[in-house]
Formats: structure tokens, C-alpha cells, sequence
């Protein structure tokens, strides 16, 4: 070990110390400030600091000052040592900031090019235009009733007014169960039925809630139905249909259209509106033809709407006393509206889609549309 | 049901814009679905045929002058040449030319024009050329009255008429008929109807020496009118007629078939005529048959009756015609008939309907008897076919004196109490007695107060029992209407309230809005099935709407198990035949759809239902409380997930993903040999400890039969126990967050194959007394190091308590627990058991 004789100045004048120190602080800050890397400062440091620097060395032969002398040599001594301290750990942040900033950089990446992520999937196009119909519906008080799809002769034509060999159940192409029982076909097209058929309108539906639910009524019966109907580009034998129904005290028939006509602008908007047409259904009298102002032209007149200005939705009327009786509600006290129409047909309107079949070949190029 | 303005104008003074019109006729139900004004055709004209000439050059034309006074480009002689294909007119004869420059009605454009070197300055037209008639061989020769060289169609009469073609509604038989669309239309405008009287020289002998009818049985028939009209010649009908039949849908054959058309057209009464002299004695009967009696009819075809279809026979009892549906042809009308015998009816309408419906028999005729005729205007329509057919006979027939008329059951007049008040209260606006008499009466509705004993009047229903009390009753304002025998759709007092409605007009009135005294609502399980769907869709999955139909062998193809599926009927084609009993089937076949299209990674899912046999009464039924249940197939709302392309693990994945998004605890326990699933690749998945569905790998080799290569996994699950746990589970309280620091414990175990993973898990969880938080699964692994037919399964466990920091001690005790439990399970085959890895 070098003993601190050897390096002692010979010269402890002070003097000569606050020279010393002035070198010794020119010297360690170039040296600071030469550093280029984080590992290079640290190599610096140890010759900044500590007992063998050359602060350090004459902060040792600084007890040998009269002590008088000592105040002035030793503020000087320790301004320097500051001074260091300071631009040693201004520069250590900085070179450590700039290591971060270039290996940051380094880790550059292509956003435009990644790999394919999570999918979303799609909502089937019935299902989108069920839920807004429901929608617009509670948002008018109604709730939404459900029922089977299969259904006994009674729900699905008797209790409608539609008794065996009604000339109307032709009206419906109707497709049978077999389940083992089997009956003369009520609608003359010969040959035998089932009392079990698949449900040709949602109207059952309505047959049921009546029976449990005492008035008032107000709701609707999405649904799937069927028909013996081959397919083409306007029908499918399996389909869908919103029917709606309200059974209240006093309910006219100026209510069915006023209900219709704010169902019409709440779901297809203001410029479009309602209008009722005499027409003929077993289970309503009297009844109606349900039009509203065609979608595309907006009355105007186009190929659409034949040049009418009117596109034909659906059917209603004031429910038939036989239906309210069929299901033990008195008809002088409560008198009530039902109305009907297709859901596959406003998906198919509002999407612009030709062929109704296209949107049952489940094809993804057709589902992730919409 | 078409009809012609000039033709409505016969019975009421209709005026007005044809448009406007057409908007009352829609108006009052018989919706236009095409108006036709037509064309003045002013270029098409009278012209006299003056001389005929072969074409030089051609066989199958000829050259025809025809004289056309003041036509331009005349020759010398003042006559036009034109060449024509037909050969059936003579020098004299009046004919229609279209003149050059005039557009046809099927678009055609007449030029003059060179055939075969010969010009040819117009056009010679036919009938069928002119949309006027079915003829399309012959030129038309028309009437030699007819002024030469003027409009053709102002000579017909047609020139602007207005054709319409309304929708009949099937309760409205009246407006099955010119004078019944007239009816309405005049009441709508307030201008007077009338079925004018027809005027009959009846020159014949007396027509109970030489015809009779008898109605045998009186529920099928109930009215019989005949006439007998002599001096017939069958010859072609006027073009007038001609024009309107065709104009309105109906060929043009003979005078006699068409007059007996046009009084079907005019007053909805369809009727049918014999050849007297083929009818024994002139004597018609009606019966309903026994059964077995064979006919052949005007069509040829020999027709079988089956019991109590209705026959028209003769004097000796032989079936000569099917009532109201098709005369016989053993005593059909020939040219060489001189007599004709006229029957017009009043049949029972379901018996016309199931015959003819049976028979396949649907004609005009029988399409108005079964919506009903008007049993009242026998004797009127019999009187207007004399008449008609009279006048377009040339030199006129000989109507014999009298008329027949047998009476069986018919209905009897339906009257009908109409309260005011109940109109008001069903079409929401008021109206007063007057008001209601003033709207049906000009309908033909007959009123009159029910001052008297209203007893005597039909009541509606049971309405009727309790009307006392009513307003109407003290006011007297209560009308009894008796309904025209016109409308036998009309038997209640709502559908008296419907013809007040009509006449009023719909769109007059009001329009209100009724307020439900409850909000609307989805129920909780709707709301969560809309939940599911977004769940599903998050997870990357669209939906499809396959088929419920399938094939019989669908089943079997898609390698499920189980009962006999439900059957149609009468299904449209064997391939949907079947009510599917799952829906794998559908979705199998919804992905190889995309497959074959180059999408071969499809996702599809479907929430649909799934039909089974009928269960005995009492079995669970998903509608409750229906008189149905025992009858109905079950119905069961399933979810099914298919993923072409992926692997088990997206089947375990949305589990999962289904589970915490509604808060449900639902585990999977491994089962081989699932119908329609990977041998060694399936699981159950079980909520409460039930199964509810299953998930896994679809058995390749089932994929395979449905054409799809690539693997495929598969989710099942039963949505309404699923959605039922949700709804419960939506309600769940809220746990604590503790406070205090957890301590994490890894624990690996070398697990046999044929113990499930998830047993270990679920023991693991189960220990320390609630304060293991969670179960993590870090890796699995299998190698040199660990046992044949074995992993190394690394698990984490999360150790926290809520009321304080735990010890070491307390820690170590929990690890020592875990491993003693786990270590306890066996593979009950093997008897081989889990132990913690050595490290
Ligand atoms: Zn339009």
C-alpha cells in the first residue's frame, strides 16, 4: 500500500491546496463529461470520488492547515466536490435515458402487418330484425310471448274461428304431424291429417296467452312458422312472423290504427306511415289490410310498390268475439286488436336482398355481412 | 275478379276519374291490382275488304285490297294493299286494319313494309291481336253496321273503357259479380243501383209440357230455377260480348256458352246448359250419391262419386252432371243443338266446395258457389241468359212460357240487432242509428227499429242475453238489420260493424293509441338468450338458421342415438321429411356448405329447437299447463356450436367463456362413446351435477360423411336448465375482497391417464377450509421422466384469508392437505393412483 507520504504535496500552502482543488475539479468534470456510456461514468466515478481522489487526497492534508486557514480551504473543497457529485449524476440520467432511448428503437415494429386476431362473430339477419321489432314493441308496453312450434289442430285453426272444413284453411298450405292419430283433413285437400300440424302463423300463441293471462293484454309473439310452400326467391317453408296483440276495456278499432301507425314510424322512421285496407281473416272482424308507405320511393311511385306508393305488410283486424269466447273472455266487456306480418321480408327490404333463400344457405359470406 | 267501368255503368251512374275510382275500390276491400285504360287504338279503323289476290311469290299470304276511304298512298283504284296470312274473310266483308304508324297493344309497330317483294301498307288483325278475343287465326269480320273507315274500338264501345282486376276477398261472394262491384261503388259514391229487369217475348209452348225438376234432397239444393229456349243456332257470339269475356278472363267459345259466361260474369250466378233433346222428358232431379256412381264429364274424364257428393240426374235416376261443379257429356250441348234446357241453382256451399276441392274441379262456377250466390236473383238471371241469348242469335230464339223453380233448404234471412253504441265502441268514433242505416242500407241491408219485440231478431251470441241496460235500449236507437241474401258472410253484429266501418272508409277513421298499465318487458330468460347470442358472437361465432327439416336417415348419418324422430305428414320432399331431434345434423351440414365454397374454418352456432316423440301426460313438457300436453312432440331449445377446422379445446374454451359470463359453475366430465362424438374426444357438461349438454370432437368419420375432410369440434348444450341457473345466478352476492396479503403454493403430481384432470382440480380447490382462492394450471407434461401413460400436472394454488395474514405453519398444513387428498384418487381400472412429483 502506497503510503499518503509518497503522495503527499510537498507544497500544503493553502495556497496551493485551492489551486489543487481548482485542477483536480477541471480535471473531473472533463472527465464526466468525456464519459460516453453508462459503463464508462462508472470507470470515471472512482477516480472522482473516494480517498485516493485527488479532491479526496487533499481533503487529507487539509488537517495540516492552521486552522484559521482551514475554513476557506475547506469550503472550497467541498463546493468542488459538489460541483462533481452534480454533473457526475446529471450525466448518469442522461446516458442511462439515451441506453433506454436506443433500445427502444431497436424494437420497432409494423403495426399495418400483424397477425390475423380474435374474430367477432355475426347475429343471423332474423334474429337482428326480431330484436329491433321487439324493441320498438316494449318500448310501446308490450311484452313478448312465446309458444310451441308444434301445435294441436285446436291452437292452431279451431280456437281462431277456423273450425274443421273452414273453406279459409286453405288460405294456409298446412303441413301435418305424424303422430299415429290421424283424422279426415279438415281442408279438403283429401286424404288424412293428423290433429298435430306445425304451426302455420304464431296465432296459437296469442290462443294461449288468453287462456292463462286475464286481460289487459298487450304483446307480441315472435316466431318461427311453416307452410307447405316450396321455395323460391319470396317464400320458404319455414319463416318467420311477429304477430301482436291487445285485449283491453274499450280498445277500437281507431286504436289498432294508431298503434300500427306509431310501430310504423318508430321502426322504418317518420317518412314513413300507415294505412288499413278492408280484408278477410277468420279471426278478425272486422278486418284489415295492414299497408305502409312504400320503403324505396317513399311514395312516390316505383317498381317496388307497383307505382302505388304503398307496400302491403301485413293483416289485422279486432279480434273475432268467437276467438275471445273460444278462450273464456267475455267480448261485451273486452273487445281487443291483433295484428301480424312476416320478418324474413323487413330484413330482406331494409338489406336490399333479392332471393329470400339466400339468407338460409347459412354461407359466411352472406352471415358476415351484417 | 276483372271488371269493366262500361260494364259497372249498366247498373249505376258511376262517374269519375278512373284513378280515383280505383282508390274506392280499394277502399272498400276489392284492392286493384292492375287498372287498364283502354287504348283508343285510333289507328286501328273499319275497312272493307275489295278484292283478294294470291301473293305471286308465297302460298300462305295473300294480297288483300282493302277500301279505306281518304287513306293515304291509295293506288289509283283508292284501295290499300296488305298482305295477310289468314284466308277466312271475302270481298264485302268489314275488317279492322291497322293503319301504318300505329303501335299495337303488344308493342308492335306497323310499317309499311315489302313481303316478298309485294308492299304491304298495314296490317290485317285478328282478335287475339287486338286483345279483344282468343281468336288469333282468322281476321277478325266485323258487323257489316259498323261505319267504314272509323275507330274500331269507339265502334265496340271500348275506346277508354277502364278494366280492372280486383282481390276478392273470400267474404265478399257479392262482388264475385259486375253488379255486386257496382253495388259497393254506388254506395260509396251515393248515386243510385239497379240490376235492370230483363225483357223476355217468351214465344214457346209452356215449359211444364216439356221439362220438370225435382230437388230430392233439399240440404243440398236449395233452389232449382230452369228455362227452355228453343230455336237455338249455336254460332259465334257478337264482338261486344266476345270483347268483354275476353277482356274479363274468359275464352270466347259459341253464343250459348258464352251468354251463359257473361250472366256468371254480370250477376255471380254460374248456371249450366243441356241439350233438351238428350235429357229424358226434360227432367232434372238432384241428389247427393250413394257412393261408387260413375259420370264422365264435359272434360272426358270419368269421375267416380263418393258418397254425398251432389249429382244432377235424370228421369230414369242416372247421373248426368256433378251439382254446381260440371255439367256430363252425355248431355252436353252440340252444334246441332236446337233446345237448351238452362238450370240455375243454389247449392250447399261446403258440399260444392269438397266436391269440386276433391275432384280438382276448381272452376268459376264452383269457386262462387262455394263463397255462396245469391239465391234470390234465380228467376232474374234466368230471365237476362233468355234474354241475351235472344239478341245475339241471329233471327232470335223461342223462349218457352214460365219458369221452373224448385225450393229445397235454403237459409233462412239473417236479421241481426246493431247496437249504435257497439259500433262506436268497436270503431272508436261515435255513431248514430242514422248514421249506421245510412252506410248499410244502400248495401242492401234492411232496417228498421227494434221497437217491437227484439226477441224476434238474430242475436249475436251470447251478447244478445245481455243487453239490457244499454244506452241504446232507452234511447230506442237498437236496428234490427236483415241481410241481403247476397251476403251470407255477414251473421253477427261485428260484422255488421265491419260494412259500417267500410262504408265509412277505414282511413276516416280516428287513430289512437292504447297504453299498456304495465311497461313493457323482455322476461329475465329472453333477456339472457339475448345475452347468450353476444357471448357467442364475442367468441368469434355467427349464427345459422339451418333447416329443422332433415332427412330420414339424417339421424343415422350424423351418428346420434335415440328414439324415433317425429314424422310430417305431408312433407314437400323426403329429405325434409323429419323433424331433426338435434342440431347437429343441420350445423354438419351448414359447414360443408362453406367447405365446398373454400371456407373451411367456418364457426357457426345455432339456438334452435329440437323435437322428440310425445310424452305421456305429466312428463315434462316444455308449454305447461295446455290441455295439449301428452300430444304435442317435446320441444327443447338447444344451443349448438360447431367449429370446422377446430380442435376440443374451443369447445372447452367457450364452456368456460359461457360460464363466466353468467356467473354458472359448469364442469365437464370426460364420456366415450357419445352419439355422433369422437370415440375418445368428448365430454359431458354438467351444471349442479346434471348433464346439460356435451362438447368435444365430432367423429371424424362422421365429418367425413357429410363431405367436410378437416376436423370438427362440437358444443351442445340444453339452453333452459342454462338460462335458468342464469337467472338464479344473476342475483349473487357480493364476496368480500380481503385485505391481507395471499401466498402462492405450486404443487405437481404425476396424474395417470384415465384420472380426469378436472378430479384433481375439484379436490385441490376443496381443501384448507375455503381459503384456497384458486386452482391454476400451469403445465402438463409428459416424458422420459414421467410414467408410461401418465403427466406431470403442475398446479397453482392462491392461499389467502380474510380476517388475517397467514403463517407459514398454516400454509404448510394446507399443502400437506392438498397432497393427501389428491393422492387418494384411484383409476378404478388400473387401480393406479395420483402422486406428487418428485423434484
Ligand atoms: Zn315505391
Amino acid at each position: 500500500m502506497n503510503g499518503p507520504a509518497t503522495d503527499t504535496p510537498a507544497d500544503v500552502s493553502p495556497e496551493a491546496l485551492l489551486s489543487g482543488i481548482d485542477a483536480a475539479r477541471g480535471q473531473g468534470l472533463a472527465a464526466v463529461a468525456a464519459a460516453a456510456t453508462s459503463d464508462e461514468l462508472a470507470q470515471v466515478e472512482s477516480t472522482l470520488f473516494g480517498r485516493k481522489a485527488a479532491l479526496g487526497k487533499i481533503k487529507q492534508g487539509l488537517g495540516s492547515l492552521p486552522p484559521e486557514q482551514r475554513a476557506a480551504v475547506g469550503r472550497a473543497l467541498n463546493e468542488a466536490q459538489q460541483a462533481l457529485r452534480t454533473a457526475h449524476a446529471e450525466t448518469a440520467d442522461e446516458l442511462a435515458a439515451s441506453a433506454r432511448r436506443e433500445q427502444l428503437q431497436r424494437e420497432w415494429l409494423d403495426l399495418t402487418e400483424t397477425p390475423p386476431g380474435p374474430a367477432r362473430g355475426h347475429l343471423h339477419l332474423v334474429t337482428q330484425t326480431t330484436e329491433r321489432l321487439e324493441d320498438v314493441f316494449v318500448g310501446m308496453g308490450f311484452t313478448v310471448s312465446e309458444g310451441p312450434q308444434a301445435e294441436t289442430d285446436w291452437y292452431n285453426f279451431e280456437a281462431l274461428n277456423l273450425p274443421a272444413a273452414h273453406p279459409a284453411r286453405s288460405m294456409w298450405d298446412t303441413l301435418y304431424l305424424d303422430l299415429g292419430e290421424r283424422t279426415e283433413l279438415g281442408d279438403g285437400e283429401g286424404g288424412e291429417a293428423s290433429n298435430v300440424v306445425l304451426r302455420t302463423h304464431t296465432s296459437p300463441v296469442q290462443i294461449r296467452v288468453m287462456e292463462v293471462q286475464p286481460p289487459p293484454i298487450y304483446t307480441i309473439c315472435p316466431g318461427r312458422v311453416f307452410r307447405r310452400d316450396t321455395a323460391d326467391a319470396s317464400h320458404m317453408p319455414v319463416f318467420h312472423q311477429i304477430e301482436g296483440l291487445v285485449v283491453e276495456r274499450g280498445i277500437s278499432f281507431a286504436d289498432l290504427a294508431g298503434t300500427l301507425e306509431e310501430f310504423t314510424s318508430a321502426y322504418f322512421g317518420k317518412a314513413i306511415s300507415s294505412r288499413l285496407r278492408p280484408s278477410y281473416f277468420p279471426f278478425t272482424e272486422p278486418s284489415a289490410e295492414f299497408d305502409i308507405t312504400c320503403v324505396i320511393c317513399e311514395g312516390a311511385g316505383c317498381q317496388t310498390c307497383q307505382r302505388t306508393g304503398w307496400i302491403e305488410l301485413g293483416g289485422c283486424g279486432m279480434v273475432h268475439p268467437n276467438v275471445l269466447a273460444n278462450c273464456g273472455i267475455d267480448f261485451e266487456e273486452w273487445t281487443g286488436f291483433a295484428f301480424g306480418f312476416g320478418i324474413d321480408r323487413l330484413a330482406l327490404m331494409r338489406h336490399g336482398i333479392d332471393d329470400l333463400r339466400d339468407m338460409y344457405t347459412n354461407d359466411i359470406r352472406f352471415l358476415s355481412q351484417f | 275478379m276483372k271488371v269493366l267501368l262500361s260494364w259497372l255503368r249498366e247498373f249505376a251512374p258511376i262517374e269519375g276519374d278512373p284513378a280515383e275510382l280505383a282508390d274506392h275500390l280499394s277502399d272498400l276491400g276489392m284492392a286493384v291490382e292492375e287498372m287498364r285504360i283502354l287504348p283508343s287504338l285510333d289507328g286501328v279503323v273499319v275497312a272493307r275488304v275489295a278484292g283478294l289476290r294470291p301473293h305471286p311469290e308465297a302460298d300462305r299470304i295473300q294480297l288483300v285490297d282493302v277500301e279505306l276511304p281518304g287513306a293515304a298512298g291509295a293506288g289509283t283504284d283508292g284501295a290499300l294493299q296488305v298482305c295477310c296470312g289468314a284466308f277466312n274473310m271475302s270481298v264485302g266483308d268489314l275488317v279492322p286494319l291497322a293503319t301504318v304508324g300505329t303501335t299495337m297493344p303488344g308493342g308492335l309497330e306497323i310499317g309499311e313494309r315489302r313481303m316478298r317483294g309485294q308492299l304491304s301498307q298495314g296490317m290485317c288483325c285478328s282478335a287475339a291481336e287486338l286483345d279483344l278475343g282468343a281468336d288469333a287465326e282468322g281476321i277478325m269480320i266485323l258487323p257489316g253496321e259498323f261505319e267504314l273507315g272509323a275507330s274500331l274500338m269507339s265502334q265496340l264501345g271500348l275506346a277508354g273503357d277502364v278494366l280492372y282486376d280486383l282481390e276478392v276477398n273470400p267474404n265478399r261472394p257479392d262482388a264475385m259479380s259486375v253488379a255486386g262491384v257496382a253495388r259497393d261503388l254506388a254506395a260509396r259514391l251515393g248515386v243510385p243501383f239497379r240490376i235492370p229487369v230483363p225483357v223476355v217475348s217468351e214465344t214457346g209452348e209452356d215449359i211444364s209440357t216439356v221439362a220438370s225438376v225435382e230437388i230430392i234432397d233439399t240440404d243440398l239444393c236449395g233452389r232449382f230455377g230452369a228455362r227452355v229456349i228453343r230455336d237455338v243456332s249455336i254460332g259465334q257470339s257478337p264482338l261486344w260480348m266476345q270483347a268483354r269475356l275476353t277482356l274479363c278472363g274468359m275464352r270466347p267459345i259459341n253464343s250459348v256458352v258464352d251468354v251463359s259466361n257473361y250472366v256468371m260474369l254480370e250477376l255471380g250466378t254460374p248456371n249450366h246448359t243441356y241439350d233438351l233433346a238428350l235429357v229424358p222428358g226434360g227432367h232434372l232431379g238432384t241428389r247427393r250419391s250413394a257412393g261408387g256412381e260413375r259420370l264422365v264429364t264435359l272434360d272426358g274424364t270419368e269421375r267416380e262419386m263418393l258418397r254425398g257428393d251432389g249429382l244432377i240426374v235424370d228421369r230414369e235416376d242416372r247421373p248426368i252432371g256433378i251439382s254446381g261443379v260440371m255439367g256430363g257429356e252425355n248431355t252436353e250441348i252440340s252444334d246441332s243443338t236446337s233446345a237448351v234446357l238452362l238450370e240455375l241453382a243454389w247449392w250447399d256451399r261446403p258440399s260444392i266446395s269438397r266436391t269440386s276441392q276433391r275432384l280438382g274441379l276448381r272452376s268459376e262456377a264452383s269457386m262462387r258457389f262455394e263463397r255462396g250466390t245469391d239465391h234470390e236473383l234465380v228467376p232474374i238471371a234466368l230471365d237476362r241468359f233468355c234474354e241475351l241469348l235472344d239478341r245475339v242469335t241471329p233471327g232470335g230464339v223461342s223462349v218457352c212460357s214460365g219458369r221452373l223453380d224448385g225450393r229445397g233448404d235454403l237459409p233462412p234471412a239473417t236479421r241481426v240487432r246493431v247496437r249504435p253504441s257497439r259500433m262506436s265502441h268497436l270503431l272508436g268514433r261515435p255513431f248514430s242509428a242514422d248514421e249506421v242505416r245510412a252506410l248499410i242500407e244502400p248495401i242492401g241491408f234492411a232496417c228498421q227499429p227494434a221497437t217491437g219485440s227484439p226477441s224476434t231478431a238474430a242475436l249475436d251470441g251470447a251478447a244478445a242475453a245481455r243487453t239490457s241496460g244499454d244506452d241504446d235500449q232507452v234511447d230506442g236507437a237498437v236496428i234490427v238489420a236483415t241481410v241481403p241474401s247476397f251476403r251470407p258472410d255477414v251473421v253477427t253484429e261485428t260484422d255488421v260493424a265491419e260494412e259500417v266501418a267500410r262504408h265509412y272508409g277505414y282511413q276516416r277513421l280516428g287513430r289512437t293509441v292504447p297504453r299498456s298499465p304495465a311497461p313493457g318487458r323482455l322476461t329475465p330468460v329472453q333477456r339472457l338468450r339475448r345475452d347468450l347470442r353476444r357471448v357467442l358472437v364475442g367468441a368469434g361465432l355467427s349464427e345459422a338458421m339451418p333447416n329443422p327439416f332433415v332427412a330420414p336417415d339424417a339421424v343415422r348419418r350424423a351418428g346420434i342415438d335415440g328414439a324415433e324422430p317425429v314424422r310430417l305428414l305431408n312433407p314437400l320432399a323426403t329429405e325434409e321429411s323429419v323433424l331433426r331431434p338435434s342440431l347437429l345434423p343441420g350445423l354438419l351440414t351448414a359447414a360443408a356448405y362453406n367447405s365446398s365454397h373454400r371456407n373451411d374454418t367456418v364457426s357457426l352456432f345455432e339456438i334452435g329447437v329440437v323435437f322428440g316423440s310425445p310424452q305421456p301426460k305429466g312428463a315434462d313438457q316444455t308449454v305447461t299447463g295446455t290441455a295439449a300436453a301428452g300430444v304435442l312432440p317435446t320441444e327443447t331449445e338447444h344451443l349448438g356450436v360447431i367449429w370446422a377446422g377446430g380442435e376440443p379445446a374451443d369447445a372447452v374454451h367457450l364452456t368456460e367463456l359461457i360460464a363466466t359470463a353468467f356467473g354458472l359453475r359448469l364442469s365437464l366430465t370426460n364420456a366415450n362413446d357419445l352419439g355422433g362424438m369422437h370415440p375418445v374426444r368428448a365430454a359431458q357438461v354438467l351444471l349442479g351435477g346434471q348433464s346439460i349438454g356435451v362438447a368435444g370432437e365430432i367423429d371424424p368419420v362422421v365429418c367425413e360423411r357429410h363431405g367436410l375432410s378437416q376436423r370438427c369440434a362440437w358444443l351442445q348444450v340444453n339452453v333452459e336448465p342454462l338460462l335458468a341457473a342464469a337467472s338464479a345466478s344473476a342475483e349473487r352476492p357480493y364476496q368480500l375482497v380481503s385485505t391481507y396479503p395471499s401466498s402462492d403454493i405450486d404443487l405437481a403430481f404425476i396424474v395417470p391417464d384415465g384420472i380426469q384432470a378436472s378430479d384433481v382440480r375439484q379436490r385441490l380447490a376443496a381443501c384448507g377450509g375455503g381459503l384456497v382462492r384458486s386452482v391454476t394450471f400451469i403445465d402438463s407434461y409428459r416424458g422420459s421422466t414421467i410414467p408410461e401413460a401418465a403427466r406431470s400436472m403442475t398446479y397453482r394454488l392462491r392461499l389467502q384469508a380474510d380476517d388475517r395474514t397467514l403463517t407459514d405453519d398454516e400454509i404448510a398444513d394446507i399443502r400437506n392437505e392438498c397432497i393427501a387428498l389428491a393422492t387418494t384418487i384411484h383409476d378404478k381400472e388400473t387401480g393406479r393412483a395420483v402422486y406428487l412429483r418428485d423434484r
